[in-house]
């Protein structure tokens, strides 16, 4: 395997490797219990109603609206657009998702639908598209490469890979690190560009917060610009305990060398009253400022219609029904 | 060596589960000399609404599943009533301080109620539904269809604790409704036994769901919600239900207004509680 030098590894002195893949297996462990008790204490916190419309907002802007079911079609991804760029209908000033999250084959379909809207999260709504044989990502290279240079080309913003958790469990942490560097450059547009890289570690499968906590600095150390929890297609998906720790290295990274990683829990997040506490171990791990759609996302389908009922309910004072919000 | 009684904790009774409520709070159950008899879940607004989500998401299991089959889980639900007949009447007994003969009869009729809706499982589209004559060559069938999420308040005369509960629930889930009930706030005990007895009869999880506590508290919110679709106040005769269905029409919630035989045996009130859909069919020419 060839060592794919990059400018954090280089930051931290690790030359080779070799040395990389030392480092990530001498961090130290993570405190299980503790880890878990922080996250319950995180989950405790009361939001009071003047801010929870604030939370509610804010959880809507950092939503990537997900579709991936082997049944997607070109329609489906359009209502799913319309549904991203106008998520209720009823109330206009609802503010739209961050991005869209699809299959390669349908990012042609989600960039032709959103048109002039599509952006950054920010500047309009991003597409991502899940590649690197998602969600098992039981492929070889070339195909993962093919895969992902496909996404771009059809003008994804975002890539949303899958690390090889089989690697990652027999302890080759080479192979994830270098296929992780590997799709990384395949993610350049060829114009000093490059589509953002959202790396999966599928933490359901990695099965301990150490494999967790290696793989998250891994995959930083290899040029992600998000760490991800899960596909989604895997039980459990993203827990509160696991973004937590995710966040935490995420803080390490930051207090070491300045530079803001993102984090994106996805799968399993299906009521507002979980996704807010996201926000709270968000505010409280790694501060505010990560509360921004380039440094936070939520990787959710149906969270998003349980928010706009939560929303109803505080416009019009009274409890609101599924037949007030589309179907997905 | 003589046998401590247990005081039995009486919690809510929401999508099969017996939570406390969110709030936490409960409040005191006296029977009739002021003798404190237990403390009891005193449901608050989320609990209400947790109450509906659970409603709305066993209903459309409910009314698919075939009237036969709902009529046998109806015909259970008294067999295990009756079963219980003398923890019922103790019951009854320690809160309104009836005569065994009193509480008795009204759990006999509360069973005898339940046999007769379960009765009508199986028939009550023959008597409601129609094939309607039309000039073409079809069929033209009305058929009655449950309204949806039921919410109901039970009789609040603590002299109906468990006949005024039936009578809350039974007309409304026989043709595939599913319902949150607001029991008897001041004997609700013999309400919350009858969770158990639901919980036991093979009734699907949210198909009945019984909340305990002030319904002046609860009753605005689920009134206003927009996933309810009927309010059955027949027995809501002492409380001020206005402000409550002034609230429910704004989101097209069907009314039942307060009336005064709310315990009689009536297909009228199985009627409230349904729509009619009528489907045209072509008919075969082979």
């Amino acid at each position: 395997m060839t060592f794919i030098a990059t400018e954090r590894a280089n930051r931290l002195g690790l030359s080779s490797l070799d040395s990389v893949v030392a480092f990530v297996k001498a961090l130290p462990g993570v405190d299980a219990v503790g880890l878990e008790a922080r996250a319950a204490n995180l989950a405790t916190r009361s939001i009071k109603n003047s801010s929870k419309m604030a939370a509610l907002d804010t959880i809507i802007r950092l939503i990537d609206l997900t579709t991936l079911e082997g049944a997607d079609t070109a329609g489906k991804v359009r209502s799913l657009v319309a549904k991203a760029a106008t998520p209720d209908a009823s109330h206009p000033d609802t503010p739209r998702v961050a991005a869209v999250c699809v299959y390669p084959d349908m990012v042609e379909h989600a960039v032709a639908a959103l048109g002039s809207r599509q952006g950054d999260g920010v500047t309009g709504i991003s597409v991502a598209s899940v590649a690197t044989a998602f969600p098992s990502g039981r492929s070889t290279l070339d195909i993962k490469i093919a895969d992902t240079r496909y996404a771009v080309e059809k003008g994804a913003n975002e890539i949303d890979m899958v690390i090889d958790r089989g690697a990652a469990l027999s302890g080759d942490w080479e192979t994830v690190y270098s296929e992780i560097r590997a799709i990384r450059e395949a993610c350049d547009r060829g114009d000093g560009t490059h589509a953002h890289l959202k790396v999966i570690l599928e933490t359901g499968e990695l099965a301990t917060y150490d494999a967790i906590k290696r793989a998250s600095w891994l995959a930083i150390l290899a040029g992600a610009d998000f760490i991800k929890t899960s596909t989604g297609k895997v039980q459990p998906a993203a827990t509160l305990p696991t973004t937590v720790l995710m966040l935490e290295v995420v803080r390490d990274w930051f207090l070491l060398t300045g530079e803001k990683i993102g984090v994106k829990p996805a799968g399993g997040i299906r009521q507002s009253k979980d996704a807010i506490r996201y926000l709270v171990a968000v505010v409280e791990t790694v501060g505010e400022d990560w509360l921004h759609p380039h440094l936070f996302r939520f990787g959710a389908s149906s969270l998003l219609n349980d928010v706009l009922l939560q929303r109803q309910k505080m416009l019009t004072g009274h409890y609101s029904g599924p037949d007030y919000v589309t179907v997905d | 060596m003589s046998h401590m009684s247990i005081p039995k904790t009486y919690k809510l009774f929401i999508g099969g589960k017996f939570p406390r409520s969110e709030s936490g709070r409960v409040y005191d159950v006296h029977g009739p000399k002021g003798v404190f008899l237990a403390n009891v879940a005193q449901a608050s607004r989320k609990d209400a609404r947790d109450a509906v989500v659970a409603a709305r998401s066993a209903q459309s299991g409910w009314a698919g599943a075939t009237a036969y089959n709902r009529g046998q889980v109806l015909y259970r639900i008294a067999e295990m009533l009756d079963g219980r007949t003398e923890q019922f009447v103790a019951e009854i007994r320690s809160v309104t301080g009836a005569s065994d003969k009193v509480a008795r009869a009204e759990v006999h009729a509360a069973v005898d109620m339940w046999v007769w809706y379960a009765g009508w499982a199986d028939k009550y589209a023959q008597i409601a539904g129609n094939a309607n004559p039309v000039s073409g060559p079809f069929f033209n069938l009305s058929v009655p269809e449950p309204t949806g999420v039921v919410v109901s308040v039970a009789s609040q005369d603590t002299a109906y604790s468990l006949i005024g509960l039936v009578s809350a629930i039974a007309p409304a889930i026989v043709t595939g409704n599913t319902v949150v009930v607001i029991a008897n706030e001041a004997a609700p005990l013999a309400a919350l036994s009858f969770a158990e007895v639901v919980s036991t009869s093979d009734v699907p999880g949210g198909v009945i769901n019984i909340l305990t506590g002030s319904a002046a508290e609860i009753m605005p919110w689920l009134a206003s919600h927009a996933d309810v679709n009927a309010l059955d106040l027949a027995a809501a005769s002492g409380l001020s239900t206005v402000e409550w269905e002034k609230a429910a029409a704004d989101t097209l919630t069907r009314i039942v207004r307060p009336r005064a035989a709310f315990t009689s045996l009536s297909v009228d009130r199985i009627d409230a509680l349904v729509e009619t859909k009528t489907i045209w069919h072509t008919k075969s020419l082979a």
